[in-house]
């Protein structure tokens, strides 16, 4: 079956969607149980992160601490609650290109007036 | 009974036209998240750019309060997991039960708008304005454009619930439900960036 056969199949010959469909889902999204499991896990990285932040270690390590605390969070409500893990990786796509384009943003602004010298 | 009658009335949902294979409202919905994070992106950029450039106090050190800045994100954090579970409910069709998770996820937002407005009410009695100095006007722009957005989300939420209570959403309320939730999180994943950059990390001590 070509490709072009494939994506007839997939939207249909009058390239017609359910609007409730997301896309090509993997997997079903989580349960609710899972759903305050991601929560907890959450409120415990918040609870971390603030804890770092008193906790007096040397400058470099503690902001490392705190960006890598906030980018598993950042990612665990992107993939779960948002469901980016479970839907089509279209959607993902679409955010990666904003959400790397502010990284890049952010790095090309703070590189360009040495910030990170200062 | 009524309500179940007027459900069974409408169409379950009503296909439309895509050359994805993908909702277009979907695809809308992430299109216009990822240039969220682009405006965001920017915001926050011109916060670090300019700290520590403030020529005159208050500076962050002087009016942060980070506990009670954290108990506003949990509040923040609570709400995302309402959210979900108002989706939950509204894949398994219970109408209720999703109309009670979308006024909690409502009512979260608010603790949290009322939070952010009483300090900012502090804020400038202790003399920070939007014009006292670099660090006030960076510190408001980008705090009030996501106090604006949680904003925006608890009208969104609310018009969910009105639309849901006078049996204006389709039979499946999932989908509706679903592209708020997805605004809605967007909004936390914010603050998550936000609450670190802003906040925490000022609060670590120079070496």
């Amino acid at each position: 079956m070509s490709e072009h056969d494939t994506f007839r199949e997939e939207i249909g010959e009058e390239g017609l969607a359910d609007p409730r469909e997301t896309g090509r889902p993997h997997r079903p999204h989580p349960s609710a149980k899972e759903y305050i499991r991601i929560g907890m896990i959450l409120a415990v990285l918040t609870s971390l992160e603030v804890w770092t932040s008193y906790s007096g270690l040397p400058h470099g390590l503690m902001i490392t601490f705190l960006w890598v605390m906030s980018a598993i969070k950042f990612s665990l409500v992107a993939l779960w609650f948002m469901h980016l893990r479970f839907d089509d990786p279209r959607y993902s796509r679409f955010f990666m290109l904003g959400l790397v384009g502010a990284c890049v943003l952010y790095l090309l602004v703070l590189l360009s007036f040495r910030v990170f010298a200062r | 009974m009524a309500e179940t009658a007027a459900h069974a009335a409408r169409p379950a949902h009503v296909e439309e036209h895509t050359s994805t294979g993908l909702p277009n409202t979907k695809l809308a919905m992430w299109l216009f998240l990822g240039s969220e994070c682009l405006l965001f992106g920017a915001l926050i950029t011109t916060y670090v750019l300019y700290r520590g450039a403030s020529q005159t106090g208050p500076y962050p050190s002087d009016v942060f309060d980070i506990p009670y800045t954290s108990v506003s994100s949990f509040v923040l954090l609570a709400s995302s997991v309402t959210m979900v579970l108002a989706l939950t409910a509204a894949e398994k069709l219970d109408h209720v039960r999703m109309r009670l998770w979308l006024l909690a996820t409502a009512f979260l937002g608010m603790t949290f708008v009322g939070g952010q407005v009483y300090e900012f009410t502090h804020f400038y009695r202790e003399g920070l304005s939007l014009s006292t100095n670099l660090f006030g006007t960076t510190f408001f722009v980008l705090t009030g454009f996501h106090g604006v957005h949680v904003t925006v989300g608890i009208l969104m939420l609310l018009s969910l619930v009105g639309m849901s209570s006078t049996n204006r959403l389709p039979d499946d309320p999932a989908f509706p439900v679903e592209m708020v939730g997805l605004y809605w999180h967007f909004v936390d994943v914010v603050w998550i960036v936000i609450f670190t950059v802003v906040y925490l990390i000022p609060n670590a001590p120079p070496k």
